[in-house]
């Protein structure tokens, strides 16, 4: 239920909208929740609506965490 | 896909199994509760746990909406679906959580009632405004992450003036939650050494609310992600704390949780939205400030309000064991109906209708390999 995931703006709409790419597939959603959003950033999607940005250099942080734990063998 | 498939690298993930093997201290055991229902879906879908070492026992948590709701909020829902000139607006899970006497929202709709399945609350907005005729009752259900969906259409209705929109609030609490699992005589509670915290929750409340199950009730909590090495690296930081006897906050979803959380979604919420004195949770029982209604400010709005409907408390079926499954006190394969009467296209409790229930995530991915078996499991 609490299922959100990564999509990239495509487009600005009015009435706080957008379309975004999700893995091919494109949709619209609401950006009611967020401020200042622009095409080419990518947000978390639930629901229909953007959570939340997400930020592109933590999620890089946290994949090198991964292979600095457990590096190949 | 970006920022999914690298978080499903099964190399990788084979890899961190085999660190997490290696940090575990084979003397001890590791019970970690996964708060959210998103994280059990994960765990059985990508067969973590029998990545795990024997000693990491994973117990699954009350964080999955449709599973937690009592039988009396669907009976309240149902109500509402029968009335003529109502269109009822759902989340496709909860159409087929049983009511009193096997009854759902499905089988209303078969038998008549209006009854639309949404995706987004934006839905039911439309639908109010191309039935100006019908009053329009969205069934708002979820945690702290739906909470703001439903906050937004709330305003947006009042913008368009539109008379014939309503919601009938059943948003619960996260933090509540914990605290209902935790707050319970010595006797009844259930044995957990620390948390996986709430994902995609924290981003909307931050994950500072979830620091004072560390401070003070001086369990470790990670926060993460919902994709298979999120949740590896999550069991590893817990048994790392665990083993240095740390009780912290960390953060491993750092991607889109920060301390503080959406501020915009939570002004939104706390403006249409306050707290419950009480509500009646499945598994938890009732809890204090646990769930949220419309302001007077919105009364308009308020399905509750507007068509007086007062909730029955209305028992589980006698052999359906979700309580204690949503209190982490029993395993989906220790109920006697689980897989047999109970199944996914047939469900008996909450637990086996969202494929984020215990049990319906159990039933699909893990009944014919169980970490844990009993005499209670049919033979596949």
């Amino acid at each position: 239920m609490c299922l959100a995931i990564p999509a990239l703006i495509t487009e600005l709409r009015e009435g706080e909208l957008a379309r975004v790419d999700m893995g091919g597939v494109s949709k619209e959603i609401s950006l009611a929740l967020l401020n200042d959003c622009e095409v080419g950033e990518w947000v978390i999607v639930h629901v229909g609506y953007a959570l939340r940005k997400l930020d592109p250099m933590e999620s890089e942080k946290t994949l090198l965490l991964f292979a600095t734990a457990a590096p190949s063998l | 896909m970006k920022y999914l498939e690298a978080f499903r690298d099964g190399d990788l993930a084979r890899r961190l199994a085999v660190v997490i093997a290696a940090e575990a201290d084979a003397r001890r055991r590791y019970r970690l509760m996964e708060f959210c229902g998103g994280h059990t879906h994960t765990l059985a879908r990508y067969g973590l746990e029998r990545l795990l070492p024997d000693n990491v026992e994973m117990i699954h948590g009350p964080g999955c909406p449709v599973c937690v709701l009592p039988t009396g909020c669907i009976e309240a829902a149902l109500d509402l679906a029968r009335r003529p000139g109502v269109i009822l607006c759902s989340y496709g899970d909860m159409l087929r959580v049983p009511g009193k006497n096997g009854a759902t929202l499905m089988k209303s709709r078969a038998a008549g009632a209006d009854v639309r399945m949404i995706y987004s609350t934006l839905d039911a907005l439309n639908i109010a405004q191309e039935h100006p005729e019908h009053e329009v009752v969205f069934f708002a259900i979820g945690f702290e992450t739906t909470t703001p969906p439903t906050a937004v259409v709330v305003k947006e209705a009042r913008r368009l003036g539109l008379k014939n929109f309503m919601v009938l609030c059943n948003h619960v609490l996260t933090p509540a939650a914990m605290e209902g699992i935790l707050d319970v005589p010595a006797a009844e509670a259930v044995h957990v050494d620390g948390f996986i915290g709430p994902g995609h929750v924290s981003t909307v409340i931050g994950s500072h609310p979830f620091e004072r199950f560390a401070s003070n009730y001086g369990y470790p909590v990670v926060i993460t992600g919902f994709e298979p090495l999120d949740i590896l690296q999550a069991i590893r930081q817990l048994i790392r704390q665990l083993n240095e006897g740390r009780a912290e906050l960390e953060n491993e979803y750092s991607r889109v949780v920060s301390r503080e959380g959406n501020l915009k979604a939570q002004a939104l919420m706390a403006e249409v939205f306050e707290l419950r004195d009480e509500f009646e949770w499945r598994g938890l029982g009732i809890l204090p400030h646990s769930a949220l209604k419309l302001r007077a400010a919105f009364a308009e709005y308020d399905a509750e309000a507007r068509f007086a409907i007062t909730q029955e408390a209305i028992p589980d079926h006698k052999a359906c064991e979700c309580a204690a499954v949503l209190r982490g006190a029993k395993r989906p394969e220790q109920c006697k109906v689980f897989a047999t009467v109970c199944t996914p296209d047939n469900p008996l409790g909450s637990c086996m209708v969202s494929s984020e229930g215990a049990c319906a995530a159990h039933y699909s991915y893990g009944r014919f390999v169980n970490t844990a078996p009993t005499s209670n499991v049919p033979s596949p």
